[in-house]
C-alpha cells in the first residue's frame, strides 16, 4: 500500500488494507486523447479516482491575446475538435456581443444549420466510440459513414473538411451556394435511415444497456453545484438549454423540444444525445426550407466586417475597405469593457469573457470550456462503480482534451 | 418557442444583494445584459454566500485578467466570478481586485464544489492563491513548473521550457 | 547453377537476400500504435474508418499496447507535460520501429508557437515520414504508410545497434565519383579525379 495512503483521513482502516493504486492513461484508448486517472481500486471496485490533466494544454488563451478576433478564429477551431464549428460560432458571437454587431438574417440560419449540424457530428462521434469502447464496433463504422458526409458539407462551404475557420466578425467567409442547399436536404433526407440503423444496433442493445444503466450516477444538485451544462446536466433532470432560455442567431424562429433525462447515469446521458441528434436534424430542416435570402455580412460602420474577396480585387473601394478592416493600426476598436456571452455548444455551455481594450483584439479570452467542469465531477461520478465502467462513463461525458486543457 | 428568461431588473437585484450584506460597498455597473458588481477582496466570501442564497446556484466560471498593460488600470489582477441562476437565467458577474505581493483571497470551494478546478487554474495562470482550498496545486501545468504564463510579463513563446528535454536518437532507441 | 535449380522446381522458388524477404514482410503488416493527442486523431480514426478504410493497405491493426507495435503515429501536438510520455512509449516499442510525425503540430509546432508546445516532434525522437497538413485529410495518412512501405524494402531495417555502427549519415549515399570515371573510361571519355573537397 502507497505511504502517501494512510494519512487519508476520509478512507476507512478497513479500505485502507486492501486498496492499491492503478494508472489510468495518459496513453489509454478509451481516453480517445490524452487524460490521466489515479484509481485507487478496493478488488474490482473503484473507490477513489484523481484525474491528473494538463497533457494537451497548448496556450490557447495566451494565443488569443496576440491574434486579433478574426485571426482567433483558427485557433479556437482546435478547441473541440469533433465539432469545430461550434467554437467558431461561440467566438464570434462573444465578440460580435462586445462590439454590438448584429448580424443579418441570412447569416443567422447559415450559422444555425452548422451549428446543428456539429450537434448531430459531435453526438455521433461521442455515441459512436462510446459504444466502440464497450466493445461495439459496428456501431462506430455507421456513425463515422454519416460524419464523412457532414465534412463533405463543410468542405463545400469553406473549403476545408475538418477546421473549417469559417465565420468572421459579423458575417461568413463566403455565402453558401444552391449545391451546398442540396447537399444539406440530401443530408436530412438520408439521414433518419442511418439514425434507425445506428440506434437500434445501440440503443436496446442488452450488453450495452446493462453496461450503462445506473453507472455513474449524477445527481441533480450534483449537476448544478458542479457547474454540469449541456447533455450531461439535461441527463440529470437540470432541464436547462441556452437555445431556448437565452436564445442567440435565429433559434426563436424554430420548433424543437429540450431533451432531458431523469436518471442521471450513462444510459441517461447517451438517451438525450441519441434525442438531441434528432431535434437538431428538426432545426435544420426548418432553416433550409426558410432560408432568407440577402447579404451575409452586417451594414454596420463597415469597418469590423472584412469585404467580398470579389470586390477587394475589382474596385478601389474594396481595397480601401480591406485595407481598413486588415491593418492593425486602423481596425475597428473594441470597447474597453469585458463582457461574457455563451452558447449552447453540442458538449455544453460553451462561453468566452473577452476583454476588450481599444484595440481589434482580445486583451483577455477566456474560453469557459465546459469539458473542464464536467471532468472534475468524474471523481463524484465514478465512486463505487466497478473498474471496467471507468471507460463508460468516460465515454459518456464526452471529454475533449483540447477543449479541457486548451 | 417561447422565451422563458424573466429577466429582473438591475435595481431589484443591487437591493436583493445588498439587503444580504450590509455594509459592504458594492460598486455596480452594467454593459449590453452584463451586470456586473465589484466587491472587496476582505468581503468577498460573504457576498458569495449572499448571492448564492439569492438564487445564483451555479458557478459558470471563475477566471481572471491581469491589468498590468490595460490603459490606465491601478490594479494588478482581477478575479472575476461568474454566476447564473438556474431557474431565472439570470447572471451575475462578481468582480474583485488584488495587488502584489498578497495574492491571497477566500476560495469558494465551500459555497459551489465546482469552483475546485476553476481556482487550480486561476493559480496556474496567474498565481493567485485561494485560501482553504482542500486539494491546492497546479492542474494543467506540471508541478514543476515555475511561471505563471497567462501574466502579461511572460512572453508568449516562454522561457525555453517547452525545449528542455533529453533527445533519444535512432542509435539509442 | 541457377539454370538447375530452374529446371527442377520452376518458378515455385525464389532467391533472394533474407533481410529483403523480411523487409517485404514487415512492410505489409504494419502495426500502428496511435499516439493520437490532439485533432489528427479523429482524422487518425476516419482513416480506418468505413469510408477511407486503412486495412485495404495492411495496417488496420491499431494496438495500444508499445509492445506490439512497430509503427507509431504521431497525431497532434505534444506539449511539455507529454514529451516524456512520448519517449517512453517509444523506448517501450520493439524494434525494428518506425514513427510517422502526423499533422502540421506534431512536424513543427503549427500554430501553436507557445510556451508549452515542443516545436516538432524530431527534436526529442526520430520520425521517418512528415505529413503536413492541419489536420491532413485521410488519404494523405494513407499516401504516407504508402511511402513507408516503399522506404521500409528498399532501405532495409536496421535496428538501434546497428545504426551505432554506422559511420555515414541517414539520407541519400555520396555519389561513387570512381564508378564513374570506370563508366566514362569504358565508354571512350576521359575525365579528370573531382578536385572538389569530398567531404562536402
Amino acid at each position: 500500500m502507497p505511504l502517501e495512503l494512510i494519512d487519508r483521513p476520509d478512507l476507512d482502516a478497513d479500505h485502507k488494507e486492501g486498496l492499491w493504486t492503478l494508472n489510468f492513461g495518459p496513453q489509454h484508448p478509451a481516453t480517445h486523447t490524452t487524460l490521466r486517472l489515479v484509481l485507487q481500486l478496493d478488488g474490482e471496485m473503484v473507490m477513489d479516482a484523481e484525474p491528473d490533466i494538463g497533457f494537451l494544454h497548448s496556450g490557447f488563451e495566451k494565443l488569443g491575446e496576440v491574434l486579433d478576433f478574426n485571426q482567433y478564429v483558427t485557433i479556437v477551431d482546435r478547441m473541440n475538435y469533433i465539432s469545430p464549428l461550434a467554437n467558431e460560432i461561440a467566438w464570434h458571437h462573444a465578440v460580435e456581443k462586445l462590439l454590438n454587431i448584429e448580424l443579418t438574417a441570412r447569416c443567422k440560419y447559415i450559422r444555425t444549420i452548422f451549428a446543428e449540424l456539429m450537434r448531430i457530428h459531435d453526438h455521433l462521434l461521442c455515441t459512436g466510440t462510446c459504444v466502440l469502447d464497450l466493445g461495439g464496433a459496428t456501431a462506430f463504422m455507421y456513425a463515422f459513414n454519416e460524419r464523412e458526409y457532414i465534412y463533405e458539407i463543410c468542405e463545400r462551404a469553406s473549403g476545408q473538411r475538418f477546421h473549417t475557420s469559417y465565420t468572421r466578425v459579423g458575417g461568413l467567409l463566403y455565402d453558401v451556394t444552391d449545391d451546398w442547399i442540396e447537399m444539406v436536404r440530401k443530408f436530412c433526407r438520408t439521414f433518419p435511415k442511418a439514425y434507425r440503423d445506428f440506434a437500434g444496433l445501440v440503443m436496446k442493445n442488452r450488453i450495452f444497456v446493462e453496461r450503462t444503466k445506473g453507472v455513474g450516477v449524477l445527481t441533480r444538485e450534483e449537476a448544478i453545484a458542479g457547474g454540469a451544462t449541456g447533455p450531461v446536466a439535461r441527463a440529470s433532470g437540470v432541464a436547462r438549454d441556452l437555445r431556448r432560455d437565452e436564445p442567440y442567431l435565429a433559434y426563436e424562429d424554430f420548433d424543437f423540444d429540450i431533451c432531458a433525462a431523469q436518471g442521471g447515469d450513462c444510459y441517461a446521458r447517451f438517451q438525450v444525445r441519441m434525442m438531441e441528434i434528432l431535434e437538431s436534424l428538426k432545426i435544420i430542416e426548418q432553416a433550409i426550407e426558410n432560408l432568407p435570402a440577402g447579404p451575409i455580412y452586417s451594414a454596420g460602420t463597415g469597418k469590423e466586417t472584412i469585404p467580398d474577396k470579389r470586390e477587394v480585387y475589382r474596385s478601389i473601394e474594396g481595397l480601401i475597405h480591406h485595407f481598413e478592416s486588415i491593418m492593425p493600426n486602423r481596425q475597428m476598436p473594441a470597447p474597453k469593457e469585458s463582457i461574457y456571452a455563451a452558447t449552447e455548444s453540442p458538449n455544453g455551455e460553451l462561453g468566452y469573457y473577452i476583454v476588450g481594450d481599444g484595440t481589434f483584439r482580445a486583451y483577455r479570452a477566456r474560453t469557459r470550456p465546459p469539458s473542464l467542469l464536467h471532468f472534475s465531477l468524474f471523481s463524484r461520478m465514478i465512486k463505487g462503480c466497478m473498474l471496467s465502467d471507468v471507460v463508460a462513463v468516460l465515454g459518456s461525458i464526452n471529454i475533449i482534451a483540447a477543449e479541457l486543457d486548451r | 418557442m417561447t422565451n422563458t428568461t424573466a429577466s429582473s431588473d438591475v435595481g431589484d437585484l443591487q437591493s436583493r444583494l445588498s439587503g444580504e450584506v450590509p455594509g459592504v460597498s458594492l460598486a455596480w455597473s452594467t454593459y449590453q445584459d452584463q451586470t456586473r458588481v465589484v466587491v472587496p477582496a476582505a468581503d468577498l466570501l460573504s457576498v458569495l454566500q449572499a448571492s448564492k442564497k439569492i438564487g445564483f446556484d451555479q458557478l459558470t466560471d471563475i477566471t481572471c485578467v491581469d491589468l498590468l498593460e490595460y490603459g490606465n488600470a491601478t490594479d494588478r489582477f482581477e478575479v472575476v466570478y461568474l454566476l447564473l441562476n438556474i431557474e431565472t437565467s439570470e447572471r451575475l458577474t462578481l468582480k474583485t481586485y488584488l495587488n502584489e505581493p498578497d495574492l491571497t483571497i477566500p476560495s469558494a470551494t465551500s459555497v459551489w464544489f465546482g469552483a475546485d478546478w476553476l481556482e487550480r487554474e486561476v493559480y496556474d495562470m496567474y498565481g493567485i492563491i485561494f485560501a482553504g482550498h482542500p486539494n491546492f496545486k497546479r492542474l494543467l501545468l506540471p508541478q514543476e513548473f515555475q511561471s505563471f504564463p497567462l501574466r502579461k510579463d511572460y512572453p508568449v513563446k516562454g522561457r525555453g521550457e517547452r525545449h528542455n528535454f533529453p533527445v533519444i536518437t535512432r542509435a539509442e532507441s | 547453377m541457377a539454370t538447375e535449380i530452374n529446371k527442377t522446381v520452376g518458378d515455385n522458388v525464389f532467391l533472394t537476400t533474407l533481410d529483403a524477404a523480411a523487409s517485404w514482410a514487415r512492410a505489409n503488416s504494419l502495426w500502428p500504435m496511435p499516439f493520437a493527442t490532439a485533432c489528427c486523431g479523429i482524422e487518425l480514426m476516419s482513416t480506418a474508418a468505413s469510408r477511407h478504410d486503412l486495412s485495404r493497405f495492411g495496417s488496420e491493426v491499431m494496438r495500444f499496447s508499445p509492445r506490439q507495435c512497430d509503427l507509431m503515429i504521431v497525431a497532434g501536438r505534444v506539449v511539455m507535460k507529454m514529451l516524456p510520455v512520448l519517449q517512453r512509449i517509444w523506448l517501450q516499442m520493439p524494434e525494428p520501429k518506425w514513427c510517422i510525425s502526423m499533422g502540421a503540430c506534431a512536424c513543427s509546432g503549427g500554430v501553436f508557437d507557445t510556451y508549452a508546445v515542443v516545436q516538432g516532434i524530431d527534436r526529442f525522437i526520430p520520425v521517418d515520414v512528415y505529413v503536413p497538413g492541419c489536420p491532413p485529410r485521410p488519404e494523405q495518412l494513407i499516401r504516407s504508410i504508402i511511402d513507408l512501405q516503399e522506404k521500409i524494402q528498399s532501405g532495409g531495417t536496421y535496428n538501434a545497434r546497428e545504426f551505432k555502427l554506422r559511420i555515414l549519415p541517414e539520407g541519400p549515399q555520396r555519389f561513387d565519383e570512381d564508378e564513374l570515371i570506370r563508366i566514362r573510361e569504358r565508354n571512350g571519355f576521359k575525365l579528370d579525379p573531382p578536385t572538389y573537397d569530398p567531404v562536402h
